[in-house]
């Protein structure tokens, strides 16, 4: 068959250009978790949107994977719908197989597995990952969306974690001050402190706001709470 | 010896990738550099781009149900071309199914939920698809389509009873699904959504009153998208079941326009 590039290449020329399907979107959102001695908190913002516009205003981007453990997913959604649908999914396979339910250092190495099983067509999903460790202790896990993962205290992820996070490592992190010393980050300080950062990110960040979905994980259960953020 | 595979054409690494042993030309690069100056196009080739399209679908929710509206004109890029392509339908007693985008893909799609409804009926114990099954199902068809690079370049907007309670969702052509009391999808989202928000702050309509907003938002965007046109159809799901109302025409008057003035 004769065509244009192949029999007659001095006749290509950049033509009509035709727009290529994009298999991603951004559909915005931030996620901020802080763990302390006995406690995690995650919070996520419940805004939807896709460019200028916005889907919804009441999106949970939170998953409660088992009673120690929540997921903070964002980024491109329809990504986030199938991990997290995945994830629950081999949870109860695992409970299953081991009557038991799954710790959160297990959920973090396995959702790092299942990102990079997807290496060369990632999700496109920021996977902030808090719950109890085994010893009761808070634990954050963060990771990209091709599976790196990092245990640490606090983080923050989604459209304006680069902006969080700074500010995470200054006020809990102590970083860059001279006579501080170190205590224990009390339940209540942590949790004004979440609803303090997504306060700024939302004056920012036009993917950020609506209202925060914020869970507090402790060893007797997961506590629900809610908070406005503005919704321009 | 079977799991050494044919060791005369090895397959490649990865998808379109080099294989062992072979010439690779790399993609994009038309120098025809390598063995033969015939590109070998081995790769599938899929539409990627809609032809006969369709715009807005709006939903609303409303206190005992929801109410889903589209007109009924196939574009053919900007050209207004059928004049006659209906895209609200009904699954069941308890789903009402709204689509914009490409028709073709909706017409193709609509024949498997109609063969799925109709086995699901064959089956005779009386349960129906809810809406919440039928929402997250096309979510799945929608994002298989996008993993393979292969989309239905189709908005849906779910709407239906589930459990007595109105049910309101959208998917696109990635599988981005999500739920809410108000949506527009394509250019609507951009004018209609507005003013369905404004209406539902107020406090939550009855049947009539998000009748007469879908209405209204057709009128506004008729006058404002010019892939809309006047006739639409209007379609309304509750406890007693779907109704899709005859074909409504809107009655426009330009007799403003001439007041308009570019500078």
């Amino acid at each position: 068959m004769l065509s244009v590039n192949g029999n007659f290449p001095e006749y290509a020329v950049p033509g009509a250009k035709q727009v290529r399907f994009e298999p991603y979107a951004d559909n915005g959102g931030s996620i901020v978790a802080i763990a302390g001695d006995d406690y995690a908190v995650i919070g996520a913002d419940t805004r939807l949107s896709t460019g200028f516009s916005i889907y919804t205003r009441e999106q949970k981007k939170l998953f409660k994977l088992s009673e120690k453990t929540v997921l903070g997913a964002t980024g491109c959604w329809c990504d986030t719908l199938t991990l997290t649908r995945l994830l629950s999914a081999r949870m109860q396979m695992y409970e299953h197989e081991h009557n038991k339910s799954m710790s959160t250092p297990a959920v973090a190495q396995m959702l790092s597995t299942m990102l990079y099983y997807k290496r060369f067509f990632p999700y496109y999903v920021s996977n902030v990952l808090a719950g109890l460790d085994a010893d009761g202790k808070g634990c954050v896990y963060s990771y990209d969306p091709i599976g790196h993962c990092e245990r640490s205290n606090y983080r923050a992820g989604g459209s304006a974690g680069a902006q969080l996070q700074p500010l995470l490592d200054n006020q809990i992190g102590l970083k860059n001050m001279q006579n501080v010393t170190e205590a224990p980050l009390p339940r209540e300080k942590a949790l004004a402190l979440l609803k303090d950062v997504f306060i700024s990110a939302a004056e920012r960040d036009i993917y950020t706001g609506d209202c925060i979905y914020i869970l507090i994980i402790t060893a007797s259960g997961i506590q629900e709470e809610k908070f406005e953020l503005r919704k321009d | 010896m079977a799991f050494m595979g044919d060791m005369m054409n090895p397959a490649p690494f990865w998808q379109n990738g080099p294989a062992p042993g072979a010439f690779y030309n790399f993609p994009g690069n038309s120098s025809g550099f390598g063995p033969t100056t015939h590109p070998v196009q081995e790769f599938k080739a899929h539409s990627a781009t809609p032809i006969t399209t369709t715009t807005t679908v709006i939903g609303v929710k409303f206190d005992k149900g929801c109410v889903v509206a589209a007109d009924t004109l196939g574009s053919y890029g900007t050209l207004a071309r059928f004049r006659d392509c209906p895209r609200i339908t009904k699954v069941n007693d308890l789903i009402l199914l709204g689509n914009g985008g490409d028709y073709a893909d909706y017409q193709y799609l609509k024949d498997i939920i109609e063969q799925k409804i109709i086995d699901e009926q064959c089956i005779g114990d009386g349960l129906l698809l809810k809406p919440r099954s039928m929402h997250c199902w096309l979510t799945r068809v929608l994002y298989n389509k996008r993993s393979k690079m292969d989309p239905l370049w189709s908005n849906y907007v779910v709407a239906g009873m589930q459990d007595g309670e109105p049910f309101l969702g959208a998917v696109d052509k990635l599988g981005t699904a999500y739920e809410d009391a108000a949506i527009a999808t394509g250019l609507g989202a951009y004018m209609a959504t507005p003013l369905i928000r404004e209406a539902l702050s107020v406090g939550t309509l009855d049947e009539e009153g998000a009748k007469a907003l879908v209405r209204k938002c057709m009128e506004v965007l008729f006058y404002r998208d010019a892939r809309a046109f006047q006739r639409y159809q209007l379609g309304v799901v509750t406890a007693a079941g779907v109704r899709i109302e005859d074909l409504a025409e809107l009655k426009h008057d330009w007799s403003l326009a001439h007041m308009i003035h570019m500078k």
